[in-house]
């Protein structure tokens, strides 16, 4: 076992599963909220000559996807850290 | 120099740089067959893999189906981006932590069952054949329209390049020779959008440019910006808006999830992902795969509304009623040898013109847009062979990793962990090899006999891996009460609802392939997504009421959540 004790493997489990939610529910914002469901209202918008829901489908939600990938394995770097079970 | 010297140079120079990689970079082993020794690092593995997951399709045929739909050309723009996330944040790390080769060893370990492996096998096998047949095409289609050779003699050629460096590099190989080929797509690509995006623009970035106002040929801003040009013109010709396409929202939702998951559940992206050093460096991994990924992607849309625009513009000229064919651009003229654009003059006036509906004389093949469009706006010949090598490393690189999934599943998968266990490393490597062969024939086959319906067995690739492997590979890791029993039968009701969809309407009732007899509005392509919920909703259930999972496996699903421990690959 990697952790000192069961109640660090499950708070390790727990904070971790709480970062990738967050992540996720910004991905799902971004793509299928933004892109899609809101797409019309967003139109509406003017964003650097686009309008603001069709940029969030063809540009918008690619460039979110990217950061938030970086920012994932930063918080996940830093959690193997605090609970001690980084690699070698 | 004229154009085709200039391919056949750029295209001769480098495909003699992937040979001399693939000599160099040589497999020893079966393990450096399979995952490249484990060591390589993560920027470079990011490159490879976003290489592997461009392919002909996305070089050649995405611009050109954007371009075409506008808004609605989203859902691949979105879904096969976004399926990263899901890979970096969900599978990735867990899936290196657990050390082995393939998706059919960590499904068939997990869940304690000869049968699930196999069931997975068989979708592997399966995904990775639709897939290959589509890229020996389109390298017979860039050689026959640049190089002047027959379709077949493009296809030949293009299965001796890959047949050497993939049955003698195996994955050390691939990975580095990908790499090569990534700069040369990428370069291919971005060149000739950055030219179109400064002559139209005068903004360098292309991904700033489509949004931005035009300028005239002086440079001075007409004050007209390019999107509001695009839906005038599309609404004058009689097509619905650029920004606003024309498929339901529900439609575009469920395709862009299908897209999205069945990403997360392709076997030859998710086995890049074992041949890093670490975990640390599988989810970063990810992270630069998405950034060399997104910056074809973003641009792709831009490339899309500049060609529309001049496309619709030289044909109709500046009274948008059509210009004399004798006047016609040359460009037109060089792909109607290739039958891919053909005039059909109605109101007999002599003028080509296009338009949606009776009075339109112009078929064009969404697929030469991005080859056609350095022609389109007269951009010098080194570009266009240029954009010529670029498809070539496109379809070359995902050809190449898939016959390696192709080989490793009947190899290690299908004869070692199946049919014949007692072989020894040495002749599971000659088998891996004798199945890439084999792959390279079949794929050759289908790219000079392709079946009429490449495209709709795409699609069923994308729903059968979002409604079988991914969730099957997800509850793996996240839950640690599910159990064989759920998986088996989640996997099969996913897929046999998925696939029953898709071969109704794409094969046995076609007439009926419309919105007005889809489940909820959903088309073929985006079932995949309803199966993904299936799967879920089938095992959780079953898992219910069937025998609780081994304490053994339990402790191996405890052990992959976190990085510290994780070995090389292992051997076997």
């Amino acid at each position: 076992m990697g952790f000192e004790n069961n109640d660090k493997a499950a708070g390790y489990w727990k904070e971790n599963l709480n970062l990738v939610l967050k992540l996720l529910a910004i991905w799902a914002a971004v793509s299928f909220g933004c892109g899609i469901l809101l797409v019309d209202v967003l139109n509406e918008i003017t964003f650097m000559g686009f309008k603001l829901g069709f940029w969030f489908a063809q540009q918008g939600a690619m460039y979110v996807f990217v950061a938030l990938i970086f920012v994932y394995v930063a918080k996940a770097n830093a959690l193997d850290k605090k609970y001690n079970v980084q690699e070698n | 120099m004229d154009v085709q010297t200039l391919t056949y140079l750029i295209v001769g120079v480098t495909f003699a740089l992937y040979i001399g990689i693939a000599i160099w970079s040589r497999a020893g082993s079966t393990k450096e067959f399979y995952v490249a020794g484990g060591g390589v690092p993560p920027v470079m593995n990011g490159m490879a893999t976003a290489a592997d997951w461009m392919s002909a399709a996305s070089f050649i045929s995405l611009a050109g189906i954007v371009s075409f739909t506008g808004y609605d050309g989203s859902v691949y723009l979105m879904g096969w981006t976004g399926g990263y996330v899901l890979l970096a944040l969900c599978m990735a790390p867990y899936l290196r932590k657990f050390g082995k080769f393939t998706v059919p060893d960590f499904i068939g370990d997990r869940y304690y069952s000869q049968a699930a492996r196999t069931v997975a096998v068989v979708c592997a096998i399966f995904i990775c054949f639709t897939y290959i047949a589509g890229q020996m095409r389109g390298v017979g289609v860039v050689f026959s329209r640049f190089l002047e050779v027959d379709v077949e003699t493009g296809v030949y050629i293009g299965m001796a390049v890959v047949f050497f460096y993939a049955v003698l590099g195996g994955m050390k190989g691939i990975t580095y020779t990908q790499v090569a080929q990534y700069c040369v797509l990428i370069f291919a690509f971005m060149v000739p959008a950055i030219f179109i995006s400064v002559m139209m623009t005068g903004h360098i970035l292309p991904q700033i440019g489509f949004g931005a106002e035009m300028i005239d040929a002086a440079g001075n801003g007409t004050g007209v910006y390019l999107l509001d040009k695009l839906d005038g013109l599309s609404a004058d010709l009689g097509f619905s808006q650029y920004t606003e396409g024309s498929k339901s929202m529900i439609d575009v939702f469920f395709i862009t999830g299908a897209l999205m998951f069945g990403t997360a559940g392709l076997p030859h992206v998710i086995v890049r992902f074992f041949t890093v050093p670490k975990v640390k460096d599988a989810r970063v991994s990810a992270g630069w795969a998405l950034v060399f990924i997104a910056i074809m992607y973003t641009t792709i849309p831009a490339l899309s509304a500049f060609s529309r625009v001049n496309m619709i513009e030289t044909i109709n000229g500046p009274e948008t009623t059509g210009v004399p064919y004798e006047s016609a651009p040359q460009w037109i003229k060089n792909w109607e040898k290739t039958g891919l654009i053909t005039w059909d003059d109605k109101n007999n006036d002599g003028n080509i013109y296009y338009a949606n509906g009776e009075t339109n004389e112009m078929t064009i093949d969404r697929d030469i847009m991005v080859l056609a469009t350095p022609e389109i706006a007269d951009l010098p010949a080194w570009v266009i062979a240029l954009v010529a090598a670029g498809g070539l490393a496109a379809a070359l690189s995902t050809s190449a990793g898939l016959l390696l999934v192709i080989s490793t599943s009947v190899s290690h998968d299908l004869l070692k962990k199946n049919l014949m266990p007692n072989i020894s490393d040495k002749e599971e490597l000659k088998y891996a090899r004798i199945a890439a062969g084999l792959g390279v024939v079949m794929a050759g086959y289908f790219g000079i006999n392709p079946p009429g319906f490449v495209a709709a067995v795409v699609a069923i690739a994308f729903g059968l891996a979002a409604s079988s492997l991914f969730p099957a590979i997800i509850m793996g890791i996240f839950s640690r009460t599910m159990n064989k029993e759920g998986a088996i039968t989640g996997m099969v009701v996913g897929l046999g609802f998925t696939a029953a969809y898709i071969v109704y309407f794409k094969f046995m009732n076609p007439a009926a392939n419309n919105a007005d007899n889809w489940f909820l509005g959903i088309s073929p392509e985006g079932i995949g997504m309803l199966g993904m919920f299936i799967n879920f909703g089938v095992a959780f259930a079953v898992s219910k009421v069937t025998a609780a999972v081994p304490e053994n496996v339990v402790e191996m699903v405890e052990s992959i959540r976190f990085p510290k421990g994780a070995g090389g690959a292992q051997d076997h």
